[in-house]
């Protein structure tokens, strides 16, 4: 094993865990309501309507299209396992069509 | 341990996923032993693919920490918002929550909060299978060192995209979400077309915050 190899990994591993924890002290001792309130309950959905943006608007119709399938199903509120399977299937059958 | 149910369809999309980033690093010469090591200390599929890209002889240790560092700034914001939402955990398990923090454990732990407190075992009920699979998949990937197929030939990349979107739904709550999540869409796909890099997240939660924080209205609150 080389020394640099180890070194990368924990200089990786540290900067991974400090952006892990550091979240859990930024808000500590705070009194949040109104404004800053509606703003951090606006992160979970911004933050994971971001994690799909460039998937679901940036990728092709089947990625597109497959995404709506998903959200319909979603919104119906089928099981979790079932919706992520609607969308497996959705996307393998519209990149088939689209291919 | 209803967090164990809901998380196996992550599980089963981990698989392929981890298989090949052990492979790509059995590939730049990573040797199996640094890959478990890099899979349990880092734990972060997306540094980690991107290190074994930029991985070389000698190894870049300061880029690879700041690369790390960029591309995990979301977590922040992950944790700073799951940070409302950890009281009923002995605070002595905090740091053991934040090791486990990745984009699908977060997502679930935040969907859980919705409907009822977050509590350690349902935490590690979501984790535990999560990391046991990373660890084992990349281990075995590293071993082999020849890829096993592309995940996207069925559809399983698609899994994670898939489940984002399931959880998205249950945050919907009302008109100000549509403005939340067309504010983010937008500008994380703007961002993501023109900078190479993930700030697309960085931005596009940020970007619906700053929403939400400019249309506030104090009668919607009462």
């Amino acid at each position: 094993m080389n020394t640099s190899a180890v070194l990368a990994i924990l200089g990786m591993g540290i900067a991974t865990y400090l952006t892990r924890l550091s979240g859990f002290y930024l808000l500590r001792g705070l009194n949040v309501s109104g404004r800053s309130k509606a703003a951090l309950d606006a992160l979970p959905p911004a933050v994971l309507m971001a994690v799909i943006a460039p998937v679901i608007l940036t990728t092709g119709w089947a990625e597109s299209i497959a995404a709506a399938i998903t959200a319909v199903a979603a919104f119906f509120r089928l099981p979790l396992t079932v919706t992520i399977i609607v969308g497996i299937v959705s996307v393998v059958a519209l990149r088939w069509i689209f291919a | 341990m209803t967090g164990a149910a809901e998380v196996a369809p992550v599980v089963v999309a981990y698989i392929p996923i981890g298989l090949l980033w052990g492979t790509l690093a059995a590939a730049k010469g990573i040797a199996p032993l640094e890959a478990v090591m890099m899979s349990v200390i880092v734990f972060a599929g997306s540094a980690q693919f991107v290190a074994v890209d930029m991985w070389r002889d000698p190894v870049p240790v300061l880029l690879l920490t700041f690369t790390a560092l960029i591309i995990n700034v979301r977590h922040v914001l992950m944790s700073a918002s799951l940070s409302r939402h950890i009281e009923a955990i002995p605070r002595a398990w905090h740091p053991l929550v934040a090791y486990f923090l990745v984009d699908e454990s977060w997502a679930l732990a935040e969907r859980r909060a919705l409907s009822s407190p977050l509590t350690l075992p349902y935490y590690l009920g979501i984790t535990l299978p999560l990391a046991a699979t990373w660890w084992i998949t990349t281990c075995i990937g590293a071993m082999l060192g020849r890829a096993l197929g592309d995940p996207s030939a069925i559809g399983l990349d698609f899994a994670f995209s898939a489940m984002f979107i399931a959880i998205l739904m249950g945050f919907w709550k009302g008109p100000s979400t549509a403005g939340v999540l067309a504010a983010s869409g937008a500008v994380a796909a703007a961002t993501h077309l023109a900078f190479a890099g993930p700030w697309y997240i960085v931005a596009g939660g940020l970007a619906g915050a700053l929403y939400a924080y400019a249309t506030w209205r104090a009668e919607e609150a009462a």
